[in-house]
């Protein structure tokens, strides 16, 4: 890139529209929306992750987890969704980062999940569940009742930090 | 029948620079970077194993493959196609070509094991059997009647059942085989095929979804109902066909609750909630760790079973995806 364009590009993202979140639940559905649904069911706060670049940035300000899903890939190869990665590509939301929660479908062999696994594995943090397309009414109560009991010891120790 | 086959009756020139639907593209770039044929899978180093298969064990697979090949060229030939004139943009009928092509090579593989692993008679009368067994032919009528029928989304429910329930009693087998370390070549050849039916079931599904938007609650709960009487008419038949093909292996309680787990997964793919328990749906083990090999991972950080602290280990992270 050269010099001119990126001091552009910096430029652009100094006065890019941000929105600040401090949800302990951070999504990306696509427009097929299972994983949106999922969460609802979760009846937590939550916050998703921009689907179009239009949008504005989200901005972690605490901890969180991510769920998100992934579509097989071919090979694994570009599992993890530009919005996902543009999201992470963000310091602080890496920073905040917890723990990982996986969409997916075990049809995809060995690559079931992989972009939960990836991003967990990059950031250094535990993928925590993983369930495969909307989950089941099993899935929802795990992870809703696995959320609560994760967030009253972490919060303590992440003060203690 | 054949003549109520209606065909898109308006086609413009197709523009891949104009896109309604970003699904299409994202979906049609996943099929094709999924493409394969079978010459690409060793079966030949399969025959050692077959030959270590009991008469009863083989004659079982052969017949599970020919049903198989039944179903894939329903999909291919009829199924796949019969979406077209339904499609919302002309990027959904391109996909749906492709499904119809990919169906196609799925029928042919099985001819490939075949020509491999058995002989011409062999080949013959399983062939011959699958023109007579009854909860087959019953399944290929009830989805094929579907596909001939006058509405458009009970096309996509019949098809995304079809993609991701009916195959199912038939894969059971090759993971079984694989969790035995048999006919492992052939294994690899079927995860090809399972993987592209979930994206074909979740595709439709998901068109089948979007069908659905700005439709009346009465109709939509017609289409609702519809679905679980169409699954349930075909899981009683599946049920008779799970029997009549494992009963002699002992297999069938097991095959059933991988029935029950697949019919969960093509519910969800139409949009609705799971209906099958886990208490009927806890496939074994080995044949989950056979279908998806990292799965047996089984990340459940929460309830503290499983490896709790899982890092992707095995997964080498590639600039491609990462570039911060």
């Amino acid at each position: 890139m050269p010099p001119t364009a990126l001091a552009d590009r910096q430029h652009a993202e100094a006065h890019e529209p941000v929105v600040y979140t401090d949800s302990k639940l951070i999504y990306f559905s696509s427009i097929s929306e299972y994983t949106r649904r999922f969460v609802e069911k979760l009846q937590m706060d939550s916050a998703r992750i921009p689907l179009y670049g239009y949008e504005p940035k989200l901005i972690t300000t605490a901890p969180y987890v991510l769920l998100i899903p992934t579509y097989g890939g071919d090979g694994g190869k570009r599992s993890i969704l530009p919005q996902i990665m543009k999201f992470l590509g963000y310091e602080e939301n890496r920073k905040n980062l917890r723990g990982v929660i996986g969409a997916g479908n075990t049809n995809f062999g060995e690559y079931y999940c992989i972009a939960a696994k990836r991003i967990a594995a990059k950031c250094d943090v535990p993928v925590l569940y993983t369930f495969e397309l909307m989950g089941t009414q099993e899935d929802v109560l795990k992870v809703k009742e696995g959320l609560e009991t994760f967030w009253k010891p972490a919060s303590q120790k992440q003060q203690e930090r | 029948m054949t003549e109520k086959l209606k065909l898109a009756n308006k086609v413009e020139a197709i523009n891949w620079n104009r896109i309604q639907d970003d699904k299409d593209v994202e979906v049609w770039n996943r099929l094709v970077n999924n493409f394969w044929l079978p010459e690409k899978v060793p079966l030949s180093n399969d025959i050692q194993s077959w030959g270590t298969l009991t008469e009863d064990e083989k004659l079982l697979t052969m017949r599970v493959f020919t049903g198989l090949t039944l179903l894939d060229t329903l999909q291919g030939t009829v199924g796949a196609v019969s979406l077209i004139p339904d499609a919302i943009t002309p990027h959904e009928e391109a996909v749906y070509t492709n499904i119809a092509f990919m169906e196609s090579v799925h029928a042919k593989s099985y001819s490939s094991i075949f020509s491999t692993l058995a002989s011409t008679k062999e080949i013959d009368e399983a062939f011959r059997w699958s023109t007579e067994n009854v909860n087959l032919q019953k399944k290929a009528q009830i989805i094929e009647s579907y596909y001939y029928g006058d509405d458009p989304l009970k096309r996509k429910i019949a098809s995304t059942l079809l993609e991701s329930f009916l195959f199912y009693s038939g894969f059971y087998l090759p993971m079984h085989w694989s969790s035995h370390a048999k006919l492992t070549n052939t294994a690899d050849l079927i995860r090809l095929i399972i993987r592209d039916e979930a994206v074909h079931g979740y595709y439709i599904g998901y068109k089948f979804q979007k069908g659905l938007e700005g439709l009346s609650e009465e109709r939509k709960q017609e289409l609702k109902d519809y679905t679980f009487e169409l699954l349930f008419e075909l899981y009683e038949n599946e049920v008779q066909y799970t029997h009549d093909l494992y009963d002699p292996v002992g297999l069938a309680e097991d095959v059933k609750k991988f029935l029950h787990y697949n019919a969960n997964k093509a519910l969800m793919n139409l949009g609705y909630e799971a209906m099958f328990p886990s208490t009927v749906t806890d496939v074994s083990p080995a044949i989950l760790a056979a279908l998806s090999p990292n799965a047996d991972e089984n990340h459940d950080f929460f309830s503290g079973s499983g490896s709790s602290y899982v890092i992707g280990k095995a997964v080498n992270t590639e600039d491609e995806d990462w570039d911060f």
